[in-house]
């Protein structure tokens, strides 16, 4: 059990390095000089000096690489260009609102998609399983930011439930966690319905029925445990829909997170924001899927000798 | 699964393809899909012929005029009518399909071949690259390459179709690792088949079926990625009728104007259900083990 947590901390650590080289490549391999596009045509030969400077852009790149380590292993993500202020601060005072909305999008997610899944699965071809599957397979299809605001012209601007935009109390939250979790919903109630499926035409099911356990035991105790498996795996995967969904959600709702601060960096040019953003973003998915692997191995003990 | 899709998988053997198109047919959700990506593709190729009024023209007299008689589906924030707007967005969101899910079929399918038909170090090697790819959330890598790039709907596309280059080439690489063994290879090669002649004729057609699954139900997400960075004004720039694009204009005017922004957004909604349902059912014609895949 350790040696396969721990060979699977070690295969992570490639990847990781490996983001952290994609994002510092991409900086500096913009056609044209990034400190003058970060600064803007129009700014004085002192700011784009003073940019280029900061970010060490007039080094040997293999230099440039080693500094912007260093400086990662010590969690110095470089500075704003905008506000001056440290990546590692603006990050650090948006990421709970990220957290908080994928975290109760997740929530929704996962109650939502189960329930739906088993509903389904149970009923196999009734009308119930139609009209759950269509629900399930809109939620995957439906554009996120056209849902969040459809939903905001209706609950907030008409019927004035809840507020248009903002993060502070919970009702402020309940429509874009809704709006962020529908697909991932989707994904869940279809993955559980055909894992149920699978798992409902195995032997031991057959066995369990055949030594008289009521049916709702089969459902619940025999099947339901082993056809979670799979669906573990596809909701650590919605974690990262729902980080990257969080960019649209967040501009929607102007939700304070960083999926939102990535979009005004980027209408900013400052790309050491966005780069921070972006990896900050992909080593939290990168955790997640690590964690659920592992948590997998828990669950499933023949995953550990493949 | 009934009896007669049983049937069906064991007459697969003989005209596949065939085979797969009725299972397709009789297939009700598949039927459906098919309708709808039609009927997208119908209006994106007449859509000059159906437009009824210039995409382009501004008439700013009637600025955000609801549906009316004359206009369908009213008028957007420069007067111009938003029903010939989301006619010529069909045109685009074809494009964005077409040419994403080809940049990553290109690349992902030899990829995929290569790696599980050599296998050892390369195979390693790809596929810890295609790990990194894999790390971050597709449209969070999207942004960050659009970014570098500069926005605008053709770097949007390429990148978009770049980010599922793993999905394709580990769907292929599976096939490919467990068709290197298979006897009927053995037997093209001990004939003298070149390993070229091996993988085109002997693997590829056996890795096809998954692969147009992946295809469809990856122009749906390709639609839905480009939409999504057009409303964060990534993608497509002003005036192109772009559905996301013209869907984030309208959110200014959400409450005085709301069928703006609902229009677009339906018709995005539309095309990514149609691809989803086809995808779907020619999953169950053609592959019923991707079950699950995305």
């Amino acid at each position: 059990m350790i040696s396969y947590i721990i060979r699977r901390v070690l295969l992570a650590i490639p990847v990781v390095v490996g983001v952290v080289t994609l994002v510092f490549l991409s900086l500096r391999l913009m056609p044209g000089d990034p400190a003058l596009i970060m600064a803007g045509e129009a700014a004085p030969q002192e700011v784009v000096e003073r940019i280029r400077d900061q970010l060490g852009l007039d080094r040997p790149l293999i230099v440039q690489y080693g500094i912007y380590m260093g400086n990662l292993l010590r969690g110095e993500l470089g500075q704003s260009v905008r506000t001056r202020r440290s990546v590692s601060y603006e990050l650090g005072v948006r990421i709970n609102a990220t957290m908080e909305l994928a975290s109760a999008s997740m929530a929704i997610a996962v109650v939502f998609g189960l329930i739906a899944g088993l509903v389904s699965a149970t009923r196999q071809y009734s009308l119930v399983d139609y009209g759950t599957m269509v629900g399930a397979l809109m939620g995957i299809s439906i554009p996120v930011f056209w849902f969040g605001l459809m939903a905001m012209w209706v609950f907030s601007v008409q019927l004035g439930w809840f507020p248009v935009g903002g993060r502070g109390t919970l009702r402020h939250l309940v429509l874009p966690a809704i709006t962020l979790g529908a697909m991932s919903t989707g994904m869940i109630a279809r993955m559980t319905r055909s894992s149920m499926l699978e798992v409902l035409r195995q032997d031991y099911v057959r066995t369990a029925r055949s030594k008289g356990v009521t049916e709702r035991v089969v459902q619940m105790k025999h099947a339901l445990r082993n056809a979670l498996i799979p669906v573990m795996t596809i909701a650590g995967l919605q974690f990262g829909t729902l980080l990257g969904g969080s960019v649209l959600t967040e501009t929607v709702f102007t939700w304070p997170g960083v999926g939102r601060l990535m979009v005004d960096s980027i209408m900013n040019r400052d790309y050491p924001v966005v780069q921070g953003a972006v990896l900050l973003i992909a080593v939290i998915f990168t955790v997640v899927n690590l964690l659920v692997d592992i948590a997998y191995s828990f669950v499933d003990p023949r995953i550990r000798y493949d | 699964m009934t009896k007669s899709q049983k049937e069906e998988k064991i007459r697969k053997s003989r005209g596949a393809f065939h085979e797969a198109f009725k299972g397709l047919l009789r297939n009700r959700t598949a039927t459906v899909g098919l309708a709808m990506v039609t009927v997208l593709a119908i209006v994106g190729i007449l859509a000059p012929v159906l437009a009824p009024y210039d995409p382009l023209r501004p008439t700013m007299r009637e600025r955000l005029t609801p549906p009316t008689s004359a206009h369908w589906l009213g008028q957007d924030e420069l007067g111009r009518d938003i029903l010939s707007r989301v006619i010529y967005g069909a045109r685009i969101s074809l494009t964005i399909g077409i040419v994403s899910v080809g940049v990553g079929m290109a690349l992902g399918v030899p990829w995929g071949l290569l790696s599980g038909f050599y296998g050892g170090k390369l195979d390693l090697i790809s596929q810890r690259l295609l790990d990194i790819l894999l790390a971050f959330p597709p449209i969070i890598l999207v942004i960050l390459v659009v970014t570098v790039l500069g926005p605008g709907l053709w770097n949007a596309m390429i990148v978009i179709g770049i980010t599922s280059v793993p999905r394709y080439s580990r769907v292929v690489r599976g096939s490919a690792l467990s068709l290197r063994d298979a006897e009927y290879v053995q037997a093209a090669r001990a004939l003298g088949s070149s390993d070229v002649r091996v993988l085109l004729r002997h693997v590829l057609p056996n890795v096809l079926g998954p692969v147009v699954v992946l295809g469809t139900l990856y122009t749906a997400t390709a639609i839905l990625t480009a939409a999504g960075l057009g409303f964060l004004g990534l993608g497509a720039q002003a005036p192109t009728p772009e559905w996301g694009a013209m869907l984030s204009r309208g959110r200014e005017y959400l409450r005085v104007a709301p069928h703006v922004s609902a229009f677009p957004g339906l018709a995005i909604f539309f095309s990514v259900l149609g691809f989803n349902l086809l995808g779907d059912g020619l999953r169950d014609a053609l592959d019923p083990r991707l079950r699950g895949v995305r």
